[in-house]
């Protein structure tokens, strides 16, 4: 790991409050993310995953703790240096691929014509060349899962927040596109941050594994995950790979 | 090729069963021997158009004019007044609820008491047509613009995207769908609403010589009327339908 993280929190604490209720949704996390790594974030549904991915996003204040992002070597600057990818590709139905794409660029009033360009050659890194003057409705829930990966990445974010992308796909598209996931991971160059309720997908992509508890969520274990890139899908009948999918089964008390 | 075939069969099984219909009139007539004030034949009913007493073209412009009239007049307060509550909360918390309870009013029933205020005659079956095509408008368009995932509204503010950008990208395209839905709910209640205006008073129109002939007992002339009065209605119809084709993209259309 980096000298310095590129992401740190510290003892995170969120509280939702709605018609005079509180409800504790994150109690304690701590973890360190250094530039380029693909952390999984796992954890049972309604533990408060996406709570942590929305406090990174700048998307909700969190209540107690610290949230830092950007170290001395690379700046942060929060509206664009993160790019979203949600369990729905949550495209544009009446947009374009291509122009679903270039939203963000839109939003941030990025050059035209360099974006489009840019855009262009996402797409293809996704797999998705020819398929740009399509509309949404005409592409697989995997394919359109691939757009909204370019689309997160169309303004060269330095991190990528990815929520459950592959939770809706059928179980072998969703295998096909963790494979693209660590492709992608390793020509784009992103941090990324992965959260997942699937403790073998959080082995699988990940450089390292936060396992967080049943809500309110605190952080249970966190530890390298040492199987060597590029992986295939095989290293799941793999010794170490069983090791560590059952130190999280452990730490859900599952195991 | 195929696809033209098969559109070529559905338009053609659509005029089959149209005429269909016009012949089991025909015979229905016929062999029932149905007296002609009861029921016309098809045949006798279009012989009326060349009765130049009942001055079809006149009358059909009028209603005709009122229809739209009262539509466009639907349309643009509508869509408008949607448009207003969901930039002014303020306006929507107190209004809104209003306008939900006034929907409720059957419009027809306020016929009498437009003709009192606005006297008889084109503008208040504007008035009713409006009226009773307004509300369907503004609800589903208000709805529409409501209408939005959760999670795009996230990815687009994790962008720091501007109120104004979250609406010409995301809110406005997002409920055209909903906005064409209600013009075509409301373009055939205004085409009631010109009607029953004309009922209740009125010197000229499809709806006025209705009541004329329904004294003479000339059956064929008021079928012929209502015929008439269907085609505006249809050609309304058509026309909102041509907008939306050229203005939603196909996967997004609501029925
Ligand atoms: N906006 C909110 N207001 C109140 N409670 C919320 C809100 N968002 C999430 N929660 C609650 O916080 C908990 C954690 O939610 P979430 O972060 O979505 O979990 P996960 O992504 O791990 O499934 C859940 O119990 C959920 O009901
Ligand atoms: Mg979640």
């Amino acid at each position: 790991m980096a000298a310095q993280p590129f992401i740190q929190l510290d003892g995170v604490r969120k509280v939702y409050r709605s018609r005079g209720e509180e409800f504790l949704a994150v109690s304690d996390v701590t973890m360190a993310v250094a530039e380029g790594e693909l952390v999984s974030l796992v954890g049972p549904s309604g533990c408060g995953k996406t709570t942590v991915l929305k406090i990174l996003a700048g998307l909700h204040p969190h209540d107690g703790g610290e949230v830092r992002i950007g170290n001395a070597e690379t700046a942060f600057d929060a509206g664009r240096d993160v790019g979203m990818v949600f369990q729905q590709s949550l495209l544009l139905k009446w947009r374009r691929i291509i122009d679903n794409v270039l939203l963000p660029a839109e939003i941030l009033g990025l050059p035209r014509k360099a974006s489009r360009e840019r855009a262009r050659e996402l797409l293809a890194m996704v797999g998705l060349a020819g398929e740009e003057d399509k509309y949404p409705y005409e592409l697989s829930g995997g394919m359109q899962q691939r757009a909204a990966i370019a689309r997160s990445l169309v303004h060269d974010p330095k991190v990528i927040l990815m929520d459950e992308p592959f939770g809706a796909l059928d179980a072998l598209t969703r295998e096909k596109m963790n494979l693209e996931l660590l492709r992608i991971w390793s020509e784009a160059k992103k941090t990324i941050v992965f959260v997942t309720h699937s403790i073998q997908e959080a082995v699988f992509l990940g450089t390292r594994c936060a396992v967080l508890t049943a809500g309110p969520a605190r952080m249970a274990d966190t530890f390298d995950i040492a199987l060597p890139y590029p992986r295939q899908l095989d290293i799941k009948t793999q010794e170490a790979f069983g090791e560590y999918t059952r130190r999280i089964y452990r730490q859900l008390d599952m195991g | 090729m195929e696809e033209l075939a098969e559109k070529a069969r559905g338009y053609g099984l659509i005029i089959l069963a149209h005429l269909a219909v016009i012949l089991s009139w025909h015979l229905f007539v016929v062999w029932g021997e149905v007296p002609s004030y009861v029921m016309p034949t098809p045949a006798a009913t279009v012989v009326t158009l060349a009765s130049p007493d009942y001055h079809w073209l006149d009358n059909t412009l009028v209603t005709a004019g009122e229809i739209f009239g009262g539509y466009a007049l639907g349309v643009l307060f509508g869509v408008s007044l949607a448009l207003i509550f969901s930039w002014v909360r303020i306006l929507n918390a107190v209004f809104f609820p209003l306008f939900v309870s006034l929907n409720m009013i059957p419009k027809v029933a306020l016929g009498p008491l437009f003709i009192v205020w606005f006297s008889y005659g084109l503008g208040s079956n504007i008035i009713i047509a409006f009226s009773i095509c307004f509300f369907p408008i503004l609800l589903t368009t208000a709805r529409g613009l409501t209408e939005i995932e959760p999670d795009l509204i996230d990815l687009v503010r994790s962008l720091r995207a501007s109120r104004w950008q979250i609406f010409t990208k995301i809110q406005l395209p997002g409920a055209l769908p909903y906005v064409f839905s209600g013009m075509k709910v409301g373009a055939i209640l205004a085409v009631a609403g010109a009607v029953v205006g004309e009922f209740i008073a009125s010197d000229k129109g499809l709806g006025y010589l209705m009541i004329q002939v329904q004294s003479t007992l000339d059956t064929a002339a008021m079928f012929m009327a209502v015929i008439l009065l269907s085609l505006v209605g249809i050609s309304l119809y058509l026309l909102v339908t041509g907008l939306e084709r050229i203005c939603v993209v196909k996967d997004a259309r609501l029925g």
